[in-house]
């Protein structure tokens, strides 16, 4: 608890008591229900913060942040600097910036980043227990990537959605009425539409997202997974040489060359009529509805987006992006940032962001579900829900230098590419991922 | 001694000067090398500095199927690449020296892909070899030679040619400029002499440039093999080392499993694991090329 301000450590202990309850259960549980949320920390004296973020996806979602970012520092008189990456780098800056103990005072980063270095961040549970208490909640997901030992060491920011986008005269004319709702039907319908010359494409390349996003579900809709509750690879399954099975056959309805597709070129595929139906955040959509050519401006009223098909373990098994701030111990100012966190997450703020990030980005806590952008375009509201069905990529042990070793090593995506292109037997292909993967378990 | 008399003399003031040159390569090259390589020994992670290990990461490198992949495809890669580079650059090289229209304007062009950022021109090859967009796949289906597109960056042969191929083209103008900066050395008496007594192209090739141009072309082959074997831009933006691993050079696996990845240790290994090869590569060209040279 040292890392608490004292104030924070008051307000805890505070709303603690009220709920009867014992501290530690009270961090993150019965704070939700604490009626009157209230939060305070005082920046410090001539405080100066720098933010890094990834670089938008969307012009919307950058010009917010900044007016947001400006209003902050009009108000409180903190000056802000908010630099830009690529999201791709933002993951080794904030490694970097935690091993050698300088940098910004906020990174905005990926996935199980904080679990690599918690000890490295400053303790947010005072602040996310105040925002989950007074925006409906945080979704299971986002304490999931957000809390470690029951402490929150980030504050998610928002998942990145990514669902089936198809084009529905295409799905329709392969004899689908939208997409199914299990694997044996979309095997069916990705067949119907290779027969139909309007195939499915989905990246097995070494596309970090967009690759990452399916064979996670893949793997999970059989019950296959990476490790089990203890820590002990066991990729090597059953299951997952049933799901390896399943590529196999799925792989050939594809528009050839997805073996070597990286994130983007699903998005080019589809947009140039080559690929009828991938897996993609809300960006495809944006780009053809926005066009200036009136076939793509024809197309965007054609496509559909929709959740993954639920395997044999009966529930949502998808997985996507998330991304969460995290605070620096080495922070000169750690109450200043605190501050300037829980000035961007509040509703005057996070809804007009929300808003201008048109979808691209899910909110992390369930009262922005009421945000109109969910319902503007009734093909916006199947993002809206992305948060509710999401496993992590550590599933089912902790998050960790090991998930994150393993996710960055494509040792899921070789294995299911291996599979797919036959260069393998689904055992050989499971049994040298489980080969790969104990190395990262084994510390 | 008195320190002006100090500063007098000639080895000291030799030593003094040498200082900050001697300090900045201590600073920005020893270190990072020998940090490199003593994190090499370690399990380090990102975030948490590692204990020594000993030889555990370069065992577990040994037994691990995708870094073999790695020392396999950068071998390949650079035995292919560097070759094809090394005899096109030198005919070029030829090509160049003899008398050409507008010389200067054609010497200055064929330096245009080696002044692109290898970042920029890679980019332009992941339109080439798109499996939906390429113009390569394009023009042969137009021209009725293939029925469907080329899938470039999706077979791992293919994907391994395609990378080469794009290094070569990125490789090309520094062998040839440099071969020409040699050839500009050799006296034409030389020529003129093995005019005069009957020599044919081949032979005046053989006998005269090639032992002349030797010293040349072993700088020029140890920097190509040098670059070659580290490449790490190009195949970064084209494949990130896919497809299944297949062009996952030796650079791109250290970076994706020491950054990306956060295992510095193993990523550092593996990097240093290059070392021996480089040295290798550098020692065959020095003494092996330069040798000849002296002979003549």
């Amino acid at each position: 608890m040292s890392n608490y301000t004292r104030r924070d450590l008051l307000k805890t202990l505070g709303a603690a008591t009220v709920a009867a309850a014992t501290p530690a259960s009270a961090l993150w549980t019965n704070m939700a229900h604490a009626a009157d949320a209230k939060y305070q920390v005082t920046p410090e004296k001539g405080a100066k913060l720098r933010v890094l973020r990834w670089k938008r996806f969307v012009q919307g979602d950058e010009d917010l942040w900044n007016a947001n970012t400006k209003k902050f520092t009009e108000k409180t008189g903190i000056e802000v600097r908010v630099d830009n990456e690529g999201w791709e780098d933002v993951r080794p800056k904030a490694a970097v910036a935690a091993n050698v103990g300088s940098g910004p005072d906020i990174i905005v980063g990926w996935f199980d980043d904080p679990h690599q270095y918690p000890d490295k961040l400053h303790d947010l549970t005072p602040l996310a227990n105040y925002l989950g208490a007074k925006y409906g909640g945080w979704y299971d997901i986002c304490k999931r990537y957000g809390t470690r030992d029951n402490k929150w060491i980030a504050l998610p920011l928002g998942i990145v959605g990514n669902l089936l986008v198809y084009r529905e005269s295409h799905v329709k004319a392969a004899g689908f009425d939208g997409v199914p709702k299990d694997l044996d039907g979309f095997l069916k319908l990705c067949k119907g539409m290779k027969a139909k010359g309007t195939p499915a494409g989905l990246a097995l390349g070494h596309a970090v997202g967009d690759g990452n996003d399916w064979v996670h579900w893949l793997l999970w809709a059989h019950g296959g997974k990476m490790v089990d509750e203890k820590g002990n690879v066991v990729i090597n399954s059953p299951e997952t040489v049933a799901a390896l099975d399943y590529i196999r056959e799925l792989y050939p309805t594809f528009v050839p060359g997805t073996l070597s597709w990286q994130d983007p070129h699903n998005n080019a595929a589809f947009l140039a009529g080559q690929c009828s139906m991938t897996n993609n955040g809300i960006s495809i959509y944006y780009a053809a509805k926005n066009s200036t050519d009136p076939k793509l401006k024809e197309m965007a009223a054609d496509i559909g987006h929709a959740h993954f098909p639920i395997g044999p373990v009966g529930k949502t098994t998808e997985f996507m992006q998330i991304t969460q701030a995290m605070l620096f111990k080495y922070s000169k100012f750690p109450n200043a940032a605190k501050e300037y966190l829980r000035f961007m997450w509040e509703q005057e703020q996070f809804n007009p962001w929300l808003e201008a990030s048109i979808g691209y980005v899910s909110q992390p806590l369930k009262a922005y579900e009421k945000n109109p952008v969910w319902t503007v375009d009734p093909k916006h509201t199947p993002f809206r829900d992305v948060a509710q069905g999401l496993m992590d990529n550590g599933h089912a042990y902790k998050l960790g230098a090991a998930s994150a070793g393993v996710m960055a090593d494509y040792i899921l995506i070789d294995m299911m590419a291996e599979a797919a292109s036959g260069q393998q037997t689904s055992k050989a292909a499971a049994e040298r991922a489980q080969k790969r993967a104990e190395r990262y378990y084994k510390i | 001694m008195s320190l002006s008399r100090l500063l007098e003399n000639r080895n000291f003031l030799g030593f003094l000067f040498m200082l900050p040159a001697a300090a900045l390569l201590l600073v920005f090259l020893t270190y990072p090398l020998g940090l490199g390589t003593w994190l090499g020994f370690t399990d380090a992670k990102i975030g948490r500095a590692g204990v020594w290990v000993g030889l555990e990461n370069y065992i577990y490198l040994f037994g691990d199927q995708v870094a073999r992949l790695s020392l396999f495809n950068t071998v390949f890669y650079t035995a292919v690449a560097t070759t094809v580079k090394f005899a096109l650059g030198l005919w070029l090289a030829l090509l160049l020296n003899k008398n050409l229209p507008f010389k200067s304007f054609i010497r200055a062009v064929i330096l245009l892909p080696y002044i692109v950022p290898t970042a920029l021109s890679a980019l332009a090859f992941w339109w080439i070899y798109d499996t939906q967009f390429s113009i390569v796949s394009w023009g042969l289906v137009r021209l009725g030679l293939i029925d469907h597109y080329i899938d470039f960056l999706g077979d791992p042969w293919l994907a391994r040619a395609s990378v080469i191929v794009a290094n070569i083209w990125r490789g090309i103008p520094f062998v040839a400029i440099c071969l020409l900066a040699g050839l500009q050395t050799i006296s034409p008496s030389y020529y003129e002499a093995a005019v005069l007594d009957g020599a044919t192209p081949w032979q005046m090739f053989r006998y005269i440039t090639l032992p002349l141009l030797t010293p040349i072309i072993a700088v020029v082959m140890t920097f190509s093999i040098l670059f070659t074997f580290t490449d790490f831009q190009l195949i970064y933006v084209l494949t990130r080392g896919g497809p299944l691993n297949a062009t996952h050079l030796m650079a791109t696996l250290s970076f994706q499993r020491a950054i990306p990845g956060g295992a510095l240790g193993e990523g550092a290994a593996l990097a240093t694991a290059m070392v021996p090869f480089l040295l290798a590569a550098i020692l065959f060209s020095y003494f092996g090329l330069q040798r000849r040279a002296w002979q003549q």
